[in-house]
């Protein structure tokens, strides 16, 4: 009877896990089949060749790159001594700063958009008529993902025992930050980092509000204009983030797989 | 001329007062604990020594220094935390050379000076392993390795062996005095624990409610409790509110006991008789009233604490009174057997009753 029970309990677990994949692969294969054959003729690769060969197509996506590696310095070289100093000193204010990482989602973007171009009007030109701007705006989009990471990575050691103790023994706060908390924040780095790539290279209405060609905005183009590319391009984008992703993991690996040989010396 | 003086110090947290006017002075190559129960402020004070802490009033003075506006990476003090502090991304040997790495020691320099103190505190196998890889008991080791590579002005330890269990402990407290008696450093150490404050120190501390209440040698504080406080902290004690008679004796109840302690004092005064069970000795009680001089009552129980067996009695009238028993002997006494108590008048300690 029981045997019964855990058999059956099998088969409809087994069965619940296809339905969830089909619902996330199916839509991948119909698009990888149409981009692929977009008539009867036969399967080709014409419309991933004319999104490789497309000039905009690499520079939209080395503009986006690029934000995105602005927003990632910008982000954490701001949110990493906050989130380390509200940790340490200002515990009081955590729930102030939760709240505020909540408002770049319940803010809308044209919002967003029209006050950062009023708000930076006082800016000079080769920031205010720049990417730069776009950079900042991206930023304030990544606070909450960036902050909660970074949170996570702090709550998981013991930074006061830590910080005391290299002051103890003669580190300034400098040292204290680079040499003792960044080394073991590396988790909640690199989680901030990934999470901000990602979000950069998707990130459409800012981008097209403010007038800028970044890869989501030719997405949406190429999606108005030419049917199997925008499929092709979207699979493409999926590959870039995926490998972006990957790209991540492995590094994080091979420090920590580097550690692992080290230590492996001493048993 | 002492070494490190706490001069007339008081910190408050809000309308908490942690530390209340607090002086006390270390000799140069002094172990000297600060005992106590929770929130007393023996981890204030040491953490207003290492300069995790301002005081509100009051100086810390190291060496003639005055160092309270000091940062505490300029002080030169040494610290190990009750907490593991052991910087995960370093190996043992990283860990030790840290803070000579900051101090632009060269890499000789460092490697020779990691090697002496993992030597030291007998971990120079482990110096690769990182602090995950090393038992509780390891890391504090390698954390006072850490501490003592930088050749601190003082050596300070924030109940460093609280983590640990039972056994590791006592090896453990063994080793920080004999390191520390080595190396002929000056050592402030917090503990709430009494035993391993008293094997441990030169001088003693007790704390409660901010203040150092006693101050002295162990064997001192354990011998001649200067307060109530100190004499329940320290050890076991029995308390007889008595009343003083004639000829050093005191009446406690309807009974008359001998205590050498309070003579001169006025007849009829109310004192503080303390006594350590050790001191008190138990006897069956065999037909008739208690003799004199002694105290009756029936075994309430009886608690073997290893060689001795602690036995409480409850008299009649005056409440309960324990005494150590050698456990050789403790099967004597049964719950609810009719024993007599008594000690010997010379080892009573008394203190005023209005003093508590």
């Amino acid at each position: 009877m029981a045997a019964l029970r855990r058999r059956r309990f099998l088969t409809l677990g087994v069965l619940w896990l296809a339905l969830a994949a089909a619902y996330f692969v199916v839509p991948l294969l119909a698009t990888l089949k149409f981009s692929l054959q977009p008539t009867r003729e036969g399967y080709h690769l014409d419309a991933y060749r004319v999104i490789l060969q497309d000039p905009a197509f690499r520079q939209s996506l080395f503009f986006s790159f690029k934000l995105a590696v602005f927003t990632v310095i910008i982000s954490l070289v701001l949110l990493v001594p906050t989130a380390y100093w509200v940790h340490l000193k200002l515990p009081k204010i955590r729930p102030v700063i939760e709240f505020l990482t909540i408002l770049p989602f319940v803010i809308p973007p044209i919002v967003l958009v029209v006050g950062l171009l009023q708000g930076f009007r006082w800016t000079p030109t080769w920031f205010y008529g720049g990417y730069l701007i776009l950079v900042v705006g991206y930023a304030i989009l990544a606070f909450p993902y960036v902050y909660r990471s970074l949170d996570a990575g702090l709550r998981a050691i013991d930074i006061h025992t830590l910080s005391e103790a290299a002051q103890s023994l003669g580190a300034r706060w400098t040292t204290v930050l680079f040499r003792v908390i960044l080394p073991n924040l590396r988790a909640g780095l690199l989680s901030a980092a990934f999470l901000t790539l990602a979000l950069v290279m998707g990130e459409f209405t800012m981008g097209q509000l403010m007038q800028f060609p970044t890869f989501a905005v030719y997405i949406s183009y190429i999606g108005q204009t030419q049917a199997t590319g925008a499929a092709a391009l979207s699979l493409l984008s999926f590959a870039i983030t995926w490998v972006a992703m990957l790209g991540i993991l492995l590094a994080a690996g091979r420090g920590a797989g580097a550690r692992a040989a080290q230590v492996g010396g001493v048993h | 001329m002492p070494y490190l003086e706490l001069r007339d110090v008081t910190k408050r947290f809000g309308n908490v007062t942690a530390l209340d006017d607090v002086t006390f002075e270390l000799e140069q190559g002094e172990f000297f604990s600060m005992l106590g129960p929770s929130g007393c402020g023996k981890t204030t004070a040491l953490r207003i020594v290492a300069g995790f802490e301002s005081p509100d009033e009051g100086a810390v003075v190291v060496d003639g220094k005055d160092l309270t506006r000091t940062p505490p990476n300029r002080r030169d003090m040494g610290m190990v935390f009750q907490a593991y502090s052991l910087f995960p991304n370093m190996t043992a040997r990283q860990n030790v050379e840290f803070g000579l790495r900051i101090r632009k020691r060269s890499a000789e320099q460092r490697t020779d000076r990691a090697g002496e103190l993992l030597d030291l505190v007998g971990l120079s196998a482990q110096g690769d392993r990182y602090p995950y890889q090393m038992s509780g008991g390891q890391q504090q080791r390698v954390a006072l390795a850490r501490a003592l590579a930088i050749e601190p002005k003082v050596l300070l330890m924030d109940e460093p062996l609280s983590a640990l269990d039972a056994r590791v402990r006592v090896s453990l407290r063994e080793e920080i005095r004999r390191i520390q008696t080595e190396l002929g450093i000056t050592a402030l150490y917090v503990t709430h624990d009494q035993e391993e404050a008293l094997s441990i120190s030169d001088r003693v501390a007790v704390m409660n409610a901010g203040k150092p209440e006693q101050i002295a040698p162990p064997l001192e504080i354990y011998a001649e409790p200067a307060t109530p406080f100190v004499a329940e902290f320290v050890g076991t004690m029995n308390r007889l509110e008595a009343t003083v008679g004639d000829g050093g004796s005191v009446r406690y109840g309807g009974t008359q006991l001998g205590v050498d302690a309070v003579r001169g004092r006025p007849s009829g005064e109310r004192v503080l008789v303390l006594v350590r069970p050790e001191s008190v000795t138990v006897e069956p009680l065999s037909e008739g009233d208690a003799p004199a001089g002694a105290l009756s009552g029936r075994v309430l129980s009886g608690v073997f604490l290893g060689p001795v067996t602690r036995i409480k009695v409850e008299t009649p009238e005056q409440g309960q009174i324990s005494a150590d028993v050698p456990s050789a002997t403790a099967g004597r006494f049964n719950v609810g057997a009719s024993v007599v108590a008594r000690f010997d008048a010379a080892h009573a300690r008394v203190l005023d009753l209005t003093g508590e």
